[in-house]
C-alpha cells in the first residue's frame, strides 16, 4: 500500500468558525494506481490535495493520519514536511499556467529549484522528458511568456515529476484546457505512471468523464467526506451511492438524444460545512432517503474495492 | 530594439522641444522688466543718460528684436552652448553660473535618490515578512512620506543643527573657507551636506520602503511562489524571485518620481541655502533674471530626461517582457 489516509480532518479558520473542508477522510491508494477524485465545488477535493503536501495559512490539521509508503507524513509541520515535498509527494497546481517565475529562463529556474533542493540538474533526463510531452529542448532557454499555455502546463508537469516522486497530485490540471488537450495532459499522466516517473496518482477533477478514461479507481467524495470508491469501470457503470448515481445522470452522453427527459442536475446545493447536519450530509438532496439517514452512514466495502457510505446501497 | 529605441528618442526629442518652448516662454511671461531693474540699479538720474542705458542693455540680451525672433536666437544659441549673460550676476554668463551650481546640486540629488531606493526597497522587503518590523517600518514610513520636503528638511535644522548644534544649518562650506582640494575643506563639505541629504532621503525613503513591502507581499501570494513552496524550495529562493520581481514596479516608480524627487532638492537646497540650483532658481526669480532661470531650468529638463532614458534601458534589461513586446509585431 503506498498511501494510507486514514480519518484525516483539516478545517480552514474563518471569521465565523471552522469549516470542516476534510472530515474523517480514509482511503488507501496502492502503488502505480491512478485515483480519479470528483465531486462537486467545496466538496473538499482540492483540500486533500492540499493537505498531503501544503496546508496554507487558513488550514488546521485536526486530526488523522497520512502515511506514504511505511512513513508518517507530518503535514502539520511545515518545516518537517519541506523534506518529503517533491521528493516524495509532488504536486501539479491548479495554476499551471502562472506557476512558473516569469523573470526566469526556464533552464535557469529549474537549476535553481533543483540545487536549493540538494540535486543537481540532469539536462538529458530533463530533455528527454520534456520530448516525452512534446516540447522542444529550445524551450528551456525562453521566458514563461514565450509559451503557449498548453506549453507550460505540460513544462510544469515535467518539472513537478522531475525527482520521481512517490504521490503525485494532479489538481484540475485539465480544467483550463480544450477537449484536445485535455486528452494530451491525461495521456502524458498516463506516461508519467507508465514510465515510472510517479508511483501513485491522485488525480482531482471534476470531470467524471475524463477520470474514467485514465483513473484505475474512482473516489467520489461529498462535503468533505467519502460517498463512494471503485474501480473506475464500476463506478461508471454499476454505482451504489445516490450521489454517484445523480452525478452520472447529470452528464451529457455523446450521440443520445433524449426526447422524454431534459438534463437535470442534482436538485439543492451541498449542507455548509461550517457547521455541518448530523447524519448522512447527503440527506437533504437524496431521493431516496429515509429514517435510517438521520445516523451517519458508516464507509462499507459492499464489494472487493468497492466502497460506499449509504445506509441504502 | 532598435525600433523601440528609436521611438523612445523620439519621444523624448519632443519632449526636448516642448519643455525649451515653455521654458523660453515662462520668463517672458512673468511680470516685471528686468532691463528696467537694471537700469534702477545703476542709480542713474539724467533721463538721456537712461534712455541710452536702456537701449544698450535692451540690444545687448536681443529684446529689441520680435518675440519670433527672439525665439529662433534663443534656439540658435542653445545649439552653440550659449545661454546668454546673467542679468544678476552681469556679466558672468549663465553657463559658468550653473556650472558652479549644478556639482552641489547633483551631489544632493543623485546619492539621496540612488540611496533611498535601494535602502527603501530593502527595508521595505524585510518589513513584508518581519511583522514587528512591518508594525514600525509602516507607520514611520507613511509619515515620513507624508512630510513636505522643506519642513522635514527645517525640522532637521531646527533640531540637528539650532538645537543639537551638530550641524551647519545653511551654506555649501563654512564661509571662513575658500574652495580647495585639501581635506579640511572636503570634511566641511561633507558636514554641511549631511543635512540636505538626509531630509531628501528620509522622506523618498518612506515611499519606497511602502511601495515595496506591499509589492513584495503580493509577490509571496503569487502562484510562482506558491508552486515553489508546494515543492519545498526553501524561503530564501522564494523570497529572491518575489524581490526581483516586486523590484521591476519600483523602477518604473523610480521614473515617474524623479520630477517629484528633483523639484524636492531644489526647495530643500532653498531651507538650506545650499549653494546649487534651486537657490540659483530663487536668486534669478527675485532678480528677474530670464537667462539663469532657462538655463537653469534646462539643465534640470536635460537631466531629468537623460535620468529616464537611462531608467527605460535598465528596465528593458531587468524585464524579459519588456523586450518580448518589442520583438513582437505592435503591442
Amino acid at each position: 500500500m503506498s498511501l494510507r489516509v486514514s480519518e484525516l480532518k483539516v478545517y480552514y479558520r474563518t471569521l465565523k468558525g471552522e469549516v470542516r473542508a476534510l472530515d474523517g477522510l480514509s482511503f488507501g491508494l496502492a502503488d502505480g494506481e491512478i485515483l480519479g477524485l470528483v465531486g462537486e465545488s467545496g466538496c473538499g477535493k482540492s483540500t486533500l490535495g492540499k493537505s498531503l503536501i501544503r496546508l496554507d495559512g487558513r488550514m488546521r490539521h485536526a486530526g488523522g493520519t497520512v502515511v506514504l509508503d511505511g512513513e508518517e507524513l507530518p503535514i502539520a509541520d511545515d518545516r518537517r514536511m519541506n523534506d518529503y515535498r517533491f521528493h516524495q509527494v509532488s504536486l501539479i497546481p491548479q495554476y499551471a499556467m502562472s506557476a512558473l517565475n516569469p523573470t526566469r529562463k526556464i533552464r535557469r529556474m529549474v537549476t535553481e529549484l533543483l540545487r536549493s533542493r540538494g540535486v543537481t540538474l540532469d539536462t538529458a533526463e530533463l530533455e528527454s522528458r520534456m520530448s516525452q510531452v512534446g516540447l522542444p529542448r529550445e524551450v528551456l532557454d525562453r521566458y514563461p511568456i514565450e509559451l503557449s499555455g498548453g506549453m507550460k502546463q505540460r513544462m510544469v508537469m515535467v518539472v513537478s515529476t522531475l525527482l520521481d516522486p512517490s504521490l503525485l497530485i494532479a489538481d484540475e490540471v485539465t480544467s483550463a484546457l480544450d477537449v484536445s488537450t485535455q486528452k494530451a495532459v491525461a495521456r502524458a499522466l498516463l506516461g508519467f505512471r507508465d514510465s515510472g516517473y510517479v508511483k501513485s496518482m491522485i488525480f482531482v477533477t471534476h470531470d467524471l468523464a475524463l477520470t474514467h478514461h485514465i483513473a484505475d479507481t474512482i473516489m467520489v467524495m461529498y462535503a468533505g467526506r467519502l460517498a463512494e470508491k471503485a474501480p473506475a469501470d464500476v463506478i461508471v457503470k454499476a454505482p451504489r451511492h445516490p450521489y454517484t448515481r445523480l452525478l452520472l445522470d447529470s452528464l451529457p452522453e455523446v450521440g443520445v438524444r433524449h426526447t422524454d427527459r431534459r438534463l437535470t442536475g442534482i436538485a439543492g446545493s451541498p449542507p455548509s460545512l461550517l457547521d455541518p447536519p448530523a447524519g448522512c450530509r447527503f440527506r437533504d438532496r437524496c431521493p431516496i432517503a429515509g429514517e435510517e439517514c438521520a445516523e451517519d452512514p458508516p464507509v462499507a466495502e459492499v464489494a472487493a474495492g468497492h466502497y460506499v457510505a449509504c445506509w441504502k446501497a | 530594439m532598435r525600433r523601440y529605441f528609436g521611438r523612445k528618442l523620439l519621444i523624448y526629442g519632443l519632449t526636448f522641444f516642448v519643455a525649451v518652448t515653455v521654458n523660453w516662454m515662462i520668463p517672458r511671461f512673468m511680470p516685471g522688466d528686468p532691463v528696467a531693474s537694471m537700469v534702477a540699479r545703476a542709480n542713474i538720474t539724467q533721463p538721456a543718460a537712461v534712455e541710452a542705458m536702456r537701449r544698450y542693455y535692451s540690444g545687448l540680451f536681443g529684446f529689441d528684436q520680435p518675440l519670433w525672433q527672439q525665439y529662433l536666437n534663443f534656439w540658435a544659441a542653445l545649439f552653440r552652448g550659449d545661454f546668454g549673460l546673467s542679468i544678476w550676476l552681469f556679466p558672468h554668463p549663465v553657463s559658468t553660473v550653473i556650472g558652479g551650481a549644478v556639482p552641489y546640486t547633483l551631489a544632493l540629488i543623485v546619492p539621496s535618490v540612488l540611496l533611498s531606493w535601494v535602502v527603501g526597497n530593502r527595508l521595505g522587503a524585510y518589513a513584508a515578512r518581519r511583522k514587528l518590523l512591518d508594525n514600525t517600518v509602516l507607520p514611520v514610513g507613511y509619515v515620513l512620506t507624508a512630510m513636505p520636503y522643506m519642513w522635514l528638511a527645517v525640522l532637521l535644522a531646527w533640531a540637528l543643527g539650532v538645537l543639537a548644534g551638530v550641524f551647519p544649518v545653511a551654506g555649501g562650506y563654512s564661509f571662513s573657507m575658500r574652495p580647495n582640494w585639501s581635506w579640511t575643506f572636503l570634511l566641511d563639505l561633507l558636514h554641511h551636506w549631511t543635512l540636505p541629504f538626509l531630509s531628501l532621503f528620509l522622506v523618498a525613503l518612506g515611499g519606497w520602503a511602502i511601495g515595496m513591502r506591499n509589492m513584495i507581499i503580493y509577490e509571496l501570494e503569487s502562484d510562482y511562489s506558491n508552486y515553489l513552496a508546494a515543492l519545498g524550495a526553501p524561503a530564501r529562493l522564494i523570497r529572491k524571485y518575489a524581490f526581483r520581481n516586486a523590484v521591476l514596479p519600483q523602477i518604473t516608480g523610480l521614473a515617474l518620481q524623479l520630477g517629484v524627487l528633483v523639484a524636492g532638492a531644489l526647495v530643500t537646497e532653498i531651507v538650506f541655502a545650499y549653494p546649487g540650483l534651486g537657490s540659483l532658481i530663487l536668486k534669478a526669480i527675485q532678480n528677474k533674471d530670464f537667462f539663469l532661470l532657462q538655463g537653469a531650468f534646462l539643465f534640470i529638463v536635460i537631466g531629468v530626461l537623460i535620468a529616464n532614458f537611462i531608467i527605460d534601458i535598465v528596465y528593458v534589461v531587468v524585464d524579459p517582457r519588456t523586450r518580448a513586446g518589442m520583438a513582437g509585431a505592435r503591442a
